[in-house]
């Protein structure tokens, strides 16, 4: 029980995965698809978000960085900032994923005139 | 001079990359110099690579510091022999293959030109840099440049490709995030994410149940992307469908850069100890490997479409090479090793036939090729030098990494894989012996004369000169490969083989 509290945002992102993952797969319309696999991709991005927290973090701005007085740094001060900068790139790869797949359902839809999977299946 | 040539690294990704964009801004104005500036820079990629592979048989392993940020925090490009050589694979399957391009192109989607040149040249860029890079998430970023342009690339193709492109699309991704899933776990454990610095602080986290999870969801998230058996539900319709010009170059390359990758992680991220010794699904991975090759093989039987029976042999020859890694001996990982350099050669040899016949006889249905071998002899002579490659018949160059998994297989005591290694071949030699059959044997019947395709019996000859050129290079390659085999093994090979084994 301890853990489903203080380590509730990991519970979060299972949670978010699970749900994109049935919506991916268990799903016959292609654009339930897509909302399942945006948000299987965000449930990836929440983990790593929260991988990169720390309690009573701050930002990981350094003062006097550059001064003359050079202190020692507390890392356990600072939010990690590298998991963050990562999920920006990922951010992009998943933004430009949904644009390509709903081209493709565009496509499909011009073609096929509906979006349910079994119905195409069906034209074909 | 010098700077030059210790800029060559960056030069093979770079290359490409740069040639997407003019090729995006030549499109609009002029659609007919597309296709030279991807040529020219599909050269220069080559150039850089076979520079790169000499300066690593010289010298030994390269690191190229992306911006001169030293490797922990910055990206780092690792160049030993075993990448050298896929990146001299891909870039020369990538010219051959844009080389045949043009002519089908220009029949298969006349007004997509420039979009089809960019996207091909960027995942040809996208394959280059994931071979190349020491990072982990440097790697997840080029596997997504190249399965969304492969997604395109496919969509580009006949009446079915839209939805087979669909499926891919929702595969792909899960087998990206699966991936990256297990990178943020290795991220979480060690704080890091260059694959040489992994390597050295990894073995004391081996224990770990996390370290573990991470293997396991990465090496998932690989087998989703090169399709290994039961995991390979998406490529066959996505290959058959995709335009002639496109399956010639993802097909050859898509899974054996993948295969790369899984070697990459196991030896070079994680480390033999781990991956053999510390928990014991090698033998599961066997057998996997053996219902990937059975079924294959035996999916291949079962198709009346040539192109769709390629590429369930491709599903049959992903079993052969994650096989031979996992029998975890010297013969075995050497065999899949140059299994990667045959393979890609063999399947660029197939798949350029297709392309050819699809080109002439707008159809890829085994019934479109009946009576081929009077009308197009020397397409169909490149076709039977690949054929027996695939069977595995010495001296074309199939013959020799079959020879090496077997001699793992035997060494290893997995008589499963080997019996499987010698059922798939006798399956291939069935296959294409009645396809050789078909176009041999069968008379050209009225299928192309009743107008069903449009293409009138006696309008069928030999392909033009850019189709024909590379197709006759590789099968020639084949036997070159073959001949070299053991040069191949000696000089580059060993090399690779992580030591311990």
């Amino acid at each position: 029980m301890k853990t489903i509290i203080t380590e509730y945002n990991y519970w979060i992102y299972i949670l978010l995965m699970m749900i994109g993952l049935y919506a991916m797969l268990g799903q016959k319309n292609l654009v339930r698809k897509i909302i399942g696999m945006s948000i299987f991709q965000t449930a990836i991005i929440v983990f790593y978000v929260s991988i990169g927290a720390k309690e009573h973090g701050t930002i990981p701005i350094v003062e006097h960085g550059h001064g003359a007085s050079s202190q020692a740094i507390n890392a356990l001060h600072y939010v990690n900032p590298l998991p963050h900068v990562l999920m920006l790139t990922a951010i992009v790869v998943s933004v430009s994923t949904l644009g390509v797949a709903l081209a493709i359902i565009l496509g499909l839809h011009r073609r096929y005139k509906t979006l349910e999977e079994d119905e195409i299946l069906e034209q074909i | 001079m010098m700077i030059y040539s210790e800029q060559l690294p960056i030069l093979l990704v770079i290359l490409p990359l740069f040639a997407a964009i003019l090729i995006s801004v030549i499109g609009v104005f002029q659609t007919r110099y597309c296709y030279p500036v991807a040529v020219c820079a599909l050269i220069g990629s080559l150039y850089a690579a076979a520079g790169v592979l000499m300066q690593v048989l010289e010298n030994g392993v390269i690191h190229y510091q992306l911006g001169g940020w030293p490797p922990p925090f910055g990206i780092e490009y690792v160049i030993d022999h075993l990448n050298a050589m896929v990146l001299l694979i891909i870039a020369s399957v990538g010219l051959i293959a844009v080389i045949f391009s043009k002519e089908s192109v220009k029949q298969e989607m006349e007004d997509k030109i420039p979009q089809f040149y960019t996207l091909y040249v960027l995942l040809v860029t996208g394959l280059l840099g994931m071979t190349i890079t020491g990072d982990a998430f440097n790697l997840y970023v080029l596997l997504e440049i190249s399965a969304l342009t492969t997604y395109a690339l496919i969509a580009l193709g006949e009446d079915r490709a839209l939805l087979s492109s669909f499926v891919y699309v929702i595969m792909g991704t899960l087998g990206a995030c699966f991936y990256l899933l297990g990178v943020g776990h290795l991220y979480i454990m060690t704080g890091s994410l260059n694959m040489s610095d992994l390597l050295t602080i990894l073995p004391n986290l081996y224990t770990s149940d996390a370290v573990l999870v991470a293997f396991i969801l990465i090496m998932i998230g690989i087998w989703i992307k090169m399709a290994f058996f039961p995991l390979h539900g998406w490529l066959p319709n996505a290959y058959t469908y995709a335009p002639s010009a496109t399956s010639c170059l993802i097909a050859p390359l898509m899974t054996k850069v993948s295969v790369y990758i899984m070697i990459r992680i196991m030896f070079s991220t994680f480390s033999t100890d781990f991956v053999f010794k510390a928990y014991t699904a090698q033998n599961l991975i066997v057998w996997m490997a053996v219902a990937a090759i059975v079924g294959g093989s035996i999916l291949a039987l079962a198709q009346k479409d040539f192109k769709k029976m390629l590429t369930y042999l491709i599903v049959a020859e992903v079993g052969y090479m994650v096989g031979g890694i996992w029998l975890a001996n010297r013969h075995g990982i050497t065999g899949a090793i140059l299994h990667i350099a045959n393979d890609a050669m063999m399947t660029l040899c197939l798949f350029l036939v297709a392309g050819i016949i699809v080109y002439k006889t707008k159809g890829h249905h085994l019934d479109d090729m009946k009576g081929l071998y009077k009308k197009m002899p020397i397409t169909m002579a490149a076709f039977t030098v690949g054929a027996l490659s695939m069977i595995g018949v010495p001296p074309t160059a199939g013959f020799f990494s079959k020879w090496y998994l077997i001699l793992g297989a035997i060494d290893a005591g997995q008589w499963g894989f080997m019996a499987a290694l010698l059922f798939s071949s006798l399956v291939n030699a069935i296959l294409f012996f009645r396809v050789i059959e078909i176009a041999y044997f069968e008379p050209m019947s009225d299928h192309h004369a009743d107008g069903h395709h449009g293409v009138p019996a006696m309008a069928i000859d030999e392909a033009p000169f850019s189709m024909l050129a590379p197709l006759v290079i590789v099968s020639l390659s084949l036997i070159v490969l073959g001949i070299y085999a053991g040069d191949i093994v000696t000089n580059i090979i060993q090399f690779a083989v992580p030591i311990g084994i």
